[in-house]
C-alpha cells in the first residue's frame, strides 16, 4: 500500500471524523439547526471509495451525507457555514446539513428524501454515456434505502443500459432506528444483484483500505462502460440516527465491538504497518484539528442570507 | 404554409431540436420502434437510433429522476410520461428532486428538462387514465407547466422548452393529436409565459387552454350569433403565466369566465379568478365565473366522461349568465 495514499486516506477519515464532532458541539451551542445525521463510524467508507475514483467522477450523496462531502475535497469552512445557514455555505444556507452540494466537484448532492437521489447518479451516468467520458458515478444510499422503489428501478436501469454507476450501500444496520433484519431478510443486501444481473459483493464497511481496494475492479469495468455494480460495506454507527436520537436501541456489546474496529484505528494500524512516523501522524491530526477550528470560525463569522435579496430573488419567481 | 397532425408538429421539434443540438435526447416507455402509444416519437429512433431515443422499463420514477439526473450533469433529456395520471408514481423526483434543485443547491445547478405528459378524458379510458392534472404541478415551486392547444404553438412551445434552462412539465391533450393546423417550414419559437388570443372580441374575455381552447371558440362562434362578442385567450403556458394579457382583455371586456377540463375544486381557474380580483376588481362589471369540470373521478362509460367537462353549451351557457347577471 502506498504510504503517501495511506495517509490521505488516514486524513481525510480523520477531518470527517473532527467535522462531525465539532458540528455536534455547534449544535448543541445553538449554532445549528435542524436535523444533523452524524457519519461518526463510517468514515471508511467514503474515504476508500472516493479515493479510488477521480476528482472528474461524480457522487451523489445521502442524509448522512458530509463524510462523502469531505471525502471528495469539498471546503470544511463552506460545509460548516451551510449547516449553519449563513450566506457563504455551498448553498447560501438554503439546504443545510441534509443538502450539501458541490457541483464544481461533482457532488450532485446530498438528499433529504432516503432513496431520492439514486435516480440522478443512474441519470449522471447516462450523461457520461451521451458524452461519451469515461467518468464515472458513485451512489452512497443507506440500508434504508434498498428498500424504496427507486433503489430497485435505479439499479435495473444502471444494468440494462449499463451506466456507469457504483451503487454503494452503506449499511449501518438502522433505518433510523428499525433494524435492518427486521426489514431485510437477505443477510448481504448485495446479493440484490444477483437479481439485476450485475456483479455484486459484501465487505467490511470499517476498512478504508479494503474498500478502495476492492473498488478497482467496479471503477474500470464502469470507466469502458461494462455497467454497475453493487457494494454493500458494513458498518455501524457511533451514534443514533441524528443528534438528538441517544440510539438506546442499539446494544452497548455490539456497539464496542464495532468501535473497536473504529475505522480509524484500521487506518492507524496500516499506517504504522507500512512504519509511518508517529510524528507525521500527530502532524496530520494537528493539521485536522486547525482546519475544522478554521470552518467552526468561519462559520460563526459568516453573514446571514440577506431577507431583502432573498424575496427580491424570489418575487419573480 | 402546411397543415400536419398536432403530434406530427411535436414529433417535428422533437426531430429538429436533437438535430441542433447533441446533448438533447429521448427517453420513455415504447417511444423507439413502436414511436411512443400517440406516435409523437415516430420514426426518432430511425435516425438518432437507440442511445438518442431510449426505451424505458415501466419505471416511471426511476427514469424521471434519471432525466434529472443527466440533465443536472449536462444533457437536455426529454421524458415521455405516457399518461398524466402516472405523474403520481414519480411526485417525488419532479416535486422534491427536480423541481427543488436549482433552489436547493443555491443555484448551483440548472435542471433542463422537459417532461411531456398527456391528460384529459378522451376514448372512454376511466379514471386512472383521463386526468387534468395541471394544477398540481402549478402548485410547486421550481416548475414550469406549459400546455398547447394548436399544433403551431406546440412545435413552438416544444422547441422553447427543450432549449430552456429549468425543468418544464410539457402536457398535451389526448383528444388534439389528431387535430391539424398550420405550421410554417421556417424554424420558430415561442416564448414561455406568452398568451395568445386566440379571437379577439370586445363583450367578455374567456380565459382557457389546452383542448378547451376548441371548445371555447366554438362557444364564441354561438356567442357572436348571439350579439355578444366573446375574445378567447389562450394561456399557452400556465406557469409563468400572461398575467397582463387577462388583465388588459378584462379591463377591456368587462366580463369573464375561465374554462378548464380539469376538476372546479383546487383547479387552475380559482387561480386565475382570484387575480383577477385582487388586480382588476373594478374592471369586472359582473361576477366571473369558472366554467370547469365536474369534482369527480372520470367514469369509463362514454356518455358518463363527457358529462365531466365543460360542453359547448355550458361555455355559452355560463357566458350569457355573466353577461345577464
Amino acid at each position: 500500500m502506498n504510504i503517501e495514499l495511506l495517509k490521505r486516506m488516514y486524513r481525510t477519515a480523520l477531518t470527517i471524523r473532527r467535522f462531525e464532532e465539532a458540528a455536534i458541539e455547534q449544535y448543541r451551542l445553538g449554532n445549528i439547526y435542524g436535523y444533523l445525521h452524524p457519519y461518526l463510524g463510517e468514515e471508511a467508507i467514503a474515504t476508500g471509495a472516493i479515493a479510488a475514483i477521480g476528482p472528474d467522477d461524480y457522487i451523489v450523496s445521502t442524509h448522512r451525507g458530509h463524510g462523502h462531502a469531505i471525502a471528495k475535497g469539498h471546503d470544511v469552512r463552506l460545509m460548516m457555514a451551510e449547516l449553519m445557514g449563513r450566506a457563504t455555505g455551498y448553498c447560501k444556507g438554503r439546504g443545510g446539513s441534509m443538502h450539501v452540494a458541490d457541483l464544481k466537484q461533482k457532488n450532485l448532492g446530498a438528499n433529504g428524501i432516503v432513496g431520492g437521489g439514486i435516480p440522478f447518479a443512474t441519470g449522471a451516468g447516462m450523461a457520461i454515456k451521451q458524452k461519451k467520458t469515461d467518468q464515472v458515478v458513485i451512489s452512497f444510499l443507506s440500508d434504508g434505502a434498498v428498500n424504496n422503489g427507486v433503489f430497485l428501478e435505479s439499479i435495473n436501469l444502471a444494468a440494462i443500459y449499463h451506466l456507469p454507476v457504483i451503487f454503494i450501500i452503506e449499511n449501518n444496520h438502522y433505518a433510523a432506528a428499525t433494524p435492518v433484519e427486521t426489514m431485510n431478510l437477505q443477510d448481504d443486501l448485495s446479493k440484490y444483484s444477483v437479481g439485476f444481473g450485475i456483479p455484486g459483493f459484501s465487505l467490511d464497511g470499517n476498512d478504508a483500505v479494503k474498500i478502495y481496494e476492492a473498488m478497482q475492479e467496479p471503477v474500470k469495468r464502469a470507466r469502458v462502460k461494462k455497467g454497475p455494480t453493487l457494494i454493500e460495506c458494513k458498518t455501524y454507527r457511533h451514534r443514533g440516527h441524528h443528534v438528538n436520537d441517544p440510539g438506546l436501541y442499539m446494544p452497548q456489546d455490539v456497539l464496542e465491538h464495532w468501535k473497536q474496529r473504529d475505522p480509524l484505528i484500521l487506518l492507524k494500524e496500516y499506517l504504522n504497518n507500512e512504519k509511518a512516523e508517529d510524528q507525521e501522524i500527530d502532524l496530520i491530526e494537528e493539521e485536522v484539528r486547525k482546519l475544522i477550528e478554521k470552518a467552526v470560525k468561519f462559520g460563526l463569522e459568516s453573514p446571514e442570507p440577506s431577507p431583502e435579496e432573498f424575496l427580491l430573488e424570489i418575487s419573480s419567481l | 404554409m402546411a397543415e400536419i397532425k398536432y403530434r406530427d408538429a411535436l414529433n417535428a421539434a422533437l426531430r429538429e431540436e436533437m438535430e441542433r443540438d447533441p446533448l438533447v435526447f429521448c427517453i420513455g416507455e415504447g417511444i423507439g420502434e413502436k414511436g411512443g402509444s400517440f406516435r409523437v416519437t415516430d420514426k426518432l429512433l430511425d435516425q438518432f437510433g437507440s442511445e438518442r431515443v431510449i426505451d424505458t422499463p415501466l419505471s416511471e420514477a426511476g427514469f424521471v429522476g434519471l432525466a434529472g439526473g443527466a440533465a443536472i450533469a449536462g444533457t437536455r433529456p426529454v421524458v415521455e410520461m405516457l399518461f398524466i395520471d402516472f405523474t403520481f408514481l414519480v411526485m417525488d423526483q419532479v416535486a422534491n428532486q427536480i423541481a427543488k434543485y436549482e433552489f436547493m443547491t443555491g443555484g448551483q445547478g440548472k435542471v433542463p428538462v422537459v417532461l411531456r405528459t398527456q391528460g384529459g378524458i378522451g376514448n372512454g379510458l376511466a379514471g386512472q387514465h383521463s386526468q387534468s392534472l395541471e394544477a398540481m404541478f402549478c402548485h410547486i415551486p421550481g416548475l414550469q407547466v406549459v400546455m398547447p392547444s394548436t399544433p403551431y404553438d406546440a412545435k413552438g412551445l416544444l422547441k422553447t422548452c427543450i432549449r430552456d434552462d429549468n425543468p418544464v412539465i410539457f402536457i398535451e391533450n389526448k383528444k388534439l393529436y389528431l387535430n391539424i393546423g398550420e405550421v410554417p417550414e421556417e424554424e420558430y419559437l415561442i416564448p414561455l409565459g406568452k398568451a395568445d388570443i386566440k379571437r379577439k372580441g370586445s363583450d367578455i374575455t374567456i380565459v382557457t387552454y389546452s383542448y378547451m381552447t376548441h371548445e371555447c371558440l366554438k362557444a364564441a362562434e354561438i356567442l357572436g350569433q348571439k350579439g355578444i362578442s366573446a375574445e378567447v385567450i389562450d394561456l399557452r403556458t400556465l406557469v409563468p403565466l400572461d398575467e397582463k394579457c387577462i388583465l388588459d382583455s378584462v379591463d377591456k371586456t368587462g366580463h369573464l369566465i375561465v374554462v378548464h377540463e380539469a376538476p372546479t375544486r383546487g383547479g387552475y381557474g380559482g387561480d386565475i379568478l382570484s387575480t383577477v380580483i385582487e388586480k382588476a376588481f373594478y374592471s369586472l362589471e359582473a361576477p366571473a365565473r369558472r366554467i370547469a369540470g365536474k369534482n369527480s373521478t372520470i367514469p369509463f362509460n362514454m356518455t358518463l366522461e363527457k358529462l365531466c367537462i365543460p360542453s359547448v353549451d355550458e361555455i355559452v351557457g355560463g357566458a350569457m349568465d355573466v353577461m345577464n347577471s
